[in-house]
Formats: structure tokens, sequence, C-alpha cells
């Protein structure tokens, strides 16, 4: 890890905000000139991340380093990076060109190179007629170019980028992504790029660091990440995908959607249960012949421009697939798929594992409530122990009273026959729930655990 | 047609209305009677009069003061009223909340309780009224209307753009020197001329902290002058010149205020 140079080093960081972790122990090295993008979804911790190493917000624990210098404690000011804001944040009372040579006034430069120094910037950014005019008259493009100006005028070693296209409309967006990064090859300097769109990091970055909840889900470049998601989430977030419950029946050989079809993975162990990730347009889609590993019908088709996007049920699941065939909603179609083009995910958990403690024969506190299990042999009053609830056990209600606790909605996974929820409850614990209800992000719900859905087992048994 | 017609006049009868007292003293500030009430034929003799040091001392004396004072007071209240409603403005949300509620009391609160409370504060600490103890209270009822007038200019304010000035290298000092005092200076300018015209104006606060060492401002004066028996007739042109400089301060404040946010 250590014979590349890394400029930035984020050491174990973690950020508090009160009650709220925003960020949990988070280890990053950015490399010198690498184009990092930090990819999450809205209140994922990626712009936290992002302040604390422009120096706006301190970390509550770990330490940061910008080319080998602590700086957790520094000031902004005092700092070897400059930011782009999302909304600009350009100096309303000054011209465009007292807006760029801000930092260099700051430093004293002489005039002379201020004035050439700001017309090079401008050159950079596609402004050089500009310099005069007012920043409010400027188009939202222009304004994020003047903003970029300002900020690698500085010649900064690192520029951080805090969703500076998110205002933007698409064709430009599309214009500044290209313009960004051939301003990174030509300047070569490090660019830390904060978004919420899996496509923008995909197309600018070297590197991807895929965040969710504070913490880092994965580290990579865009084809890896994008070819080898290592949990739903990063599968689920990056580009659309079908993700299945499978089994692994044997090295090479995984069982889904009630058949068995080859793969290239291997190690799993046999019979393990497992996550089973397949890319759209991976998916071949074809009449129905003898090549067909599936069988099913077309449920819904639309027309995307290149390709037609289209639900196949096969079997009770459902597939997304994207072909540039287009098959009649009701047609019969049969589903293939290659060995390579299956990426199987080993299960982080088979079923909501909590911590517990016996309060008598038939009740068991966890989740900060006292729940009424079946009747417990062998185990003593107040003893800890693990409580195991199966995701499809977990009953959700729309009614927060009528839960025995309550908590909100925070991820939905579609997994072809039932949605896979992952629900934050108020005792700040995840609890996982299969259902087929539909539910959407944020909810409010309320949770009850029948009796005898409540596994209790020996903290001791389960140490062997 | 009737209907509008009844709605003008009702809007003109109620312009009249309250508008009448001060147009009957701008007119019989064009007169030389000593009662107002007499028309004695078209005269500017009390504008020449009222600016003739010797004849009325005292008169240009108070009126000095009060300028004097509403100065003061008004640059002092900014300045003490920006910097707060900038600390306001950076706490989280329940002290927010908490510290504006208790900004806005001394607005609502009437001006005699305010001159009692004060004129009793100074009493208990020993302080000795007169110029001082005025500015004093002046600035002290002036500088919440400066922070009601700052906070808007604020919010609207781009939060990021302290951060930006910080990024760019400037210390905390210099990012508030430039860019966020440009930023708010509309609104410090509006909350310096209500300052100025509510000082200028002001006689309940002014009465209990004046003292009684013969220090007048123009309330007062013509307060005692009115219980003296009869107006200085050269009140009439002084009130309507003060009429018309409160006029046009309210209309530069309502003209900014309108330029503001039509941006």
């Amino acid at each position: 890890m250590q014979e590349e140079k890394s400029i930035i080093e984020v050491r174990h960081v973690s950020k508090f905000f009160g009650e709220k972790t925003a960020l949990d122990d988070v280890t990053l090295n950015v490399k010198k000139g690498e184009f990092v993008t930090i990819l999450g979804p809205s209140g994922c911790g990626k712009t936290t991340l992002l302040r604390l190493i422009a120096g706006f917000q301190t970390a509550s624990e770990g330490e940061i380093k910008i080319s080998g210098m602590e700086i957790t404690q520094t000031p902004p000011h005092k700092r070897p990076v400059n930011t782009v804001f999302q909304k600009y944040a350009l100096f309303p009372h000054l011209n465009v060109y007292d807006n760029i040579a801000f930092g260099l006034k700051l430093k004293k430069m002489p005039k002379q190179t201020i004035e050439k120094k700001v017309k090079s910037a401008l050159k950079m950014v596609g402004m050089s007629d500009y310099e005069y005019r007012d920043v409010d008259s400027l188009s939202g493009g222009q304004q994020q170019r003047v903003a970029i100006a300002r900020a690698i005028v500085n010649e900064p070693e690192v520029l951080l980028l805090d969703e500076p296209l998110a205002a933007l409309d698409l064709k430009m967006r599309k214009d500044m992504q290209m313009e960004l990064k051939e301003m990174h090859k030509r300047l070569g300097i490090t660019f830390v790029y904060v978004t919420h769109d899996q496509e923008e990091a995909l197309t600018l970055s070297d590197t991807i660091v895929v965040m969710s909840e504070g913490k880092i889900q994965q580290i990579g470049t865009p084809i890896d990440i994008y070819n080898e998601p290592i949990n739903s989430f990063v599968a689920n977030f990056i580009g659309e995908s079908n993700i299945l419950n499978g089994e692994m029946v044997h090295d090479r050989l995984v069982r889904f959607c009630n058949t068995e079809f080859e793969c290239v993975d291997e190690g799993f162990g046999e019979h393990t249960p497992v996550d089973v990730v397949i890319r759209p347009e991976d998916l071949y889609i074809f009449p129905v012949s003898d090549l067909a590993q599936l069988r099913g019908v077309v449920q819904s088709s639309v027309f995307k421009g290149v390709h037609y996007e289209m639900t196949v049920l096969c079997d009770g699941y459902e597939f997304l697939v994207q072909d540039y065939h287009h098959f009649e909603v009701g047609a019969e179609v049969g589903l293939l798929v290659k060995p390579d083009d299956i990426h199987i995910m080993k299960k982080e958990r088979v079923c909501n594992t909590f911590e517990g403690r016996v309060i008598d024969e038939t009740h068991v506190e966890f989740l900060g409530c006292e729940f009424e299990c079946a009747p417990l042999r062998n185990i003593q009053a107040g003893e800890e122990v693990w409580v195991e609830v199966g995701f499809d056990k977990v009953i959700l209600q729309d009614n927060e009273e009528d839960g025995i606790l309550t908590g909100e909605v925070k991820f939905i996974l579609y997994k072809g026959d039932h949605y896979h929820l992952t629900v934050l409850s108020d005792w700040d614990e995840n609890v996982f729930v299969d259902t087929n209800d539909v539910w959407d992000d944020g909810d409010r719900v309320g949770i009850t655990i029948p009796a005898e859905a409540i596994r209790v087992i020996k903290k001791v048994d389960v140490g062997k | 047609m009737v209907k509008r017609l009844f709605a003008q006049a009702y809007l003109w009868v109620l312009l009249l209305l309250l508008y009448s007292p001060i147009l009957i003293i701008i007119i019989y500030s064009f007169t030389e009677a000593k009662v107002l009430g007499n028309w004695s034929g078209f005269s500017t003799h009390l504008y020449t009069s009222l600016f003739k040091n010797s004849v009325h001392h005292s008169l240009m004396n108070a009126l000095i003061n009060t300028v004097t004072i509403a100065l003061i007071a008004a640059t002092v209240s900014t300045l003490l009223g920006s910097i707060a409603a900038i600390g306001i403005f950076n706490l989280k949300a329940r002290a927010y909340k908490a510290i504006s509620f208790v900004n806005s009391i001394p607005i609502l609160n009437g001006d005699i309780i305010t001159g009692i409370s004060l004129f009793l504060l100074f009493v208990s600490l020993g302080v000795s009224q007169g110029y001082v103890t005025v500015v004093l209270a002046h600035i002290t009822f002036c500088t919440p209307y400066v922070v009601l007038s700052v906070l808007p200019r604020l919010k609207q304010m781009n939060p990021n753009i302290y951060e930006a000035a910080l990024d760019l290298g400037a210390t905390p000092l210099q990012a508030l020197r430039k860019v966020i005092v440009p930023e708010i200076l509309p609104g410090m300018i509006s909350g310096f001329m209500l300052a100025l015209t509510l000082s200028i104006d002001d006689f309940a606060v002014t009465v209990f902290t004046i003292g009684n060492e013969g220090l007048e401002t123009l309330s007062t004066y013509i307060y005692a002058d009115a219980r003296k028996g009869g107006l200085t007739p050269e009140l009439r042109p002084l009130s309507s010149i003060i009429f018309v400089v409160v006029l046009a301060l309210l209309m530069v404040i309502n003209y900014r205020a309108g330029r503001t946010k039509k941006k």
C-alpha cells in the first residue's frame, strides 16, 4: 500500500453530530494525481468527509494527513486544498476577475503576477472575455466555471469538488464532465469529487469510493465497482441490476429461480446461501427455444432511446432486461445468461441477530423492548443471549402505534420476488425485513415480531 | 364603478385625516402669526429666525443634541446589532429561536417601560444622568431593530461563501471583513437609518434618562415649551424640516428594500 505516494491519508476518522454518526471509522488513501470520486446516496456522509478534508469541520476521532502533514485540527485557510462548492459560492459583490483574484490578493502577490494568473485560469475554463462581468449576470454553468477557476488559480495540491455539477441541466453537465476530466489531465493535481450520480462517477474517476450510512462500502476502479460489486448495496446503487437470493450448490454451480446455472465463482462452500447479481444488459432475451435457461412472460416494455427496458416474469421472479430487440408485453420469451456474467456475492447475513437478555421463561428483551417468545428451556432469567429472527418473520405496520417498536425504512432492495428492507429502529439498530408489500424510503413503520419467530440462543453455544 | 369610487374616496379621506396635522404645521410655518391658526400672510420669516442662533439659542442647542445623539446611537447600535446578528445567525436552531425572541421583546415593549427601567438602572448604578445616559439608552432600544434588519440579509446569503473565503486562505476576520460585511451592508444601512429616525423621534425614553442638568433634546424641549403655554412659533418650520428629512430617509429605506427584493 505504501509504495505509491499518498497525498491524502484518512485514518479511522469518525464524525458525530450529537447522537448521530455521520462518519463511522473511515480509512481512505488518495494517491497523488488521482481523480477520486466519493459516491453515495444523500446522507451517506460523503459531503461530511469532504468537509473534514477541507477543514470546515473537524473529525471527532481519527486523523487526516495531507502530503504527510497532520492537519486534523488545522483551520481551512492553512490547508493546501481548495474547494469548489455545489452552489458555486461566488462572492456576489465582486466581479469575475476579483472573485478569482481573491486568494492571490490575500497572499499579497504582485499585481502583474495576479493578472497573469487570473487570465490563464480564465482561459483554462474558457471564460476569457468575462473578466469584468458581474457574477450574478452569468448562467449556472458559467458561474461554476468561475468557481473552478477561483479554486485552481491558487495551485492547490488537492482540489475538492462538492457535487459541482448537481445544479446544472443534463446537457451542460455532460459537457462540464468532459471538461473537468480534461482539466484534471492538464493540471495534474489530485481531484476529490463528491457526487450522488453513479454515471458521473463511472465517467470521471480513476477510483470510486462508494459510501453508505457513514461507512465506506467499496473502493475500486469504475470497472471493478461495476463488475464486481462487493455487496448488494453497491450492486444496486451502481447501475441497474437484478439481485436475487441464490444458493451455491458447489463450486461453479449456483441455483436461483428454481434453476441451476453454471458460473465462474468458487470458494463459497457447498449449499451456501448467496446473493446473485445479473446486470440487465447481460441477459439475452429471445423467442422461446431450447437455448433458454429461463422461460417467462414480458410484463412491461419501455423504449429508452438506445435500448428497450423490459421486465420478464419467470417462475415468480421478475427480471429487468435491457436489449435492442423489442418484445411485446405478454410475449413468451426465453432468457439466457453467460456464466461469467453471473456475479456471486457472499450474504452479509442470513437472518437478524440481536444481543438480548432473558427476562423470564417466556419473555426476552432486545432492541430496547420486551418481547414474548416461546417457552425457554435451560436458560436462566437475566442471562445474556443472542436472538435470531428470520427476515420474513418480521412484520411491518403502517400505523406506528401498532408495532412493539418503531423505525424508519432506510434502504430498499428488490430481489426479484420480494423486497429486502433495511429498517433503522429507534433503538438505533438495523432490522432487516423481507416483505412483499411496497414501502418507500423514509417511511415510518411499526415493527412487530411474533413469539414463534424469536429464536433464543445461549451465547456460549455460538462461541463454539 | 360606484364601488370603486367609494373605495378611492375612502382612501383619500383616510390619508387626509392622517396627514392633516402635519399639513397644518407646514402651512402655518409660512406665516409670521404668533398663534397657530392665525394667518397673517405668506412669509419665510420663521425659517430665517429659526437659524439665527442668538434668538433661539436653546432651540438650536436641542436640535444639535438630538442630531448628535441620533448619529452616535445609530452608529454604535449598527455595529453592535450587526455583530449580534452574525452571532445569532450562527446559533443552533433552538438557541436561534430563543435569542430572536429575546431580541424582539424590547421592540414590543412600551417605550415608557424601557424608559423607566433604564432610569432605575442608572439610578441604582449611581450613574449621573445626562448626555451619556441618553446615548446609552438610545443605543439600547435601537440595537434590536438593527439586528432585525441585518438577519434577513444573512439568511439570504449563500452559506458557503464564508467557507469559500476561508478556503481561499482568508483568516476568519478577513473573511468577515471582505465577504460577510459587503453582503450584509444593505441591511446595516437600513438598520442605521431606522435607528437614526427612532432616536430623533424618541421622547419617552429620553425624558427618563436625560437628568436635570438642563440638557434638552428637541422632543423634551417642545414638551417643556408647550407646557409653558403656547408653542414657540419657530417650532413650526423646525417640525416641517424634520418631517421632510424623515420622509426623505424613509423613502430611501423603502427604495432600498424594494430593490433588494427584486434581486
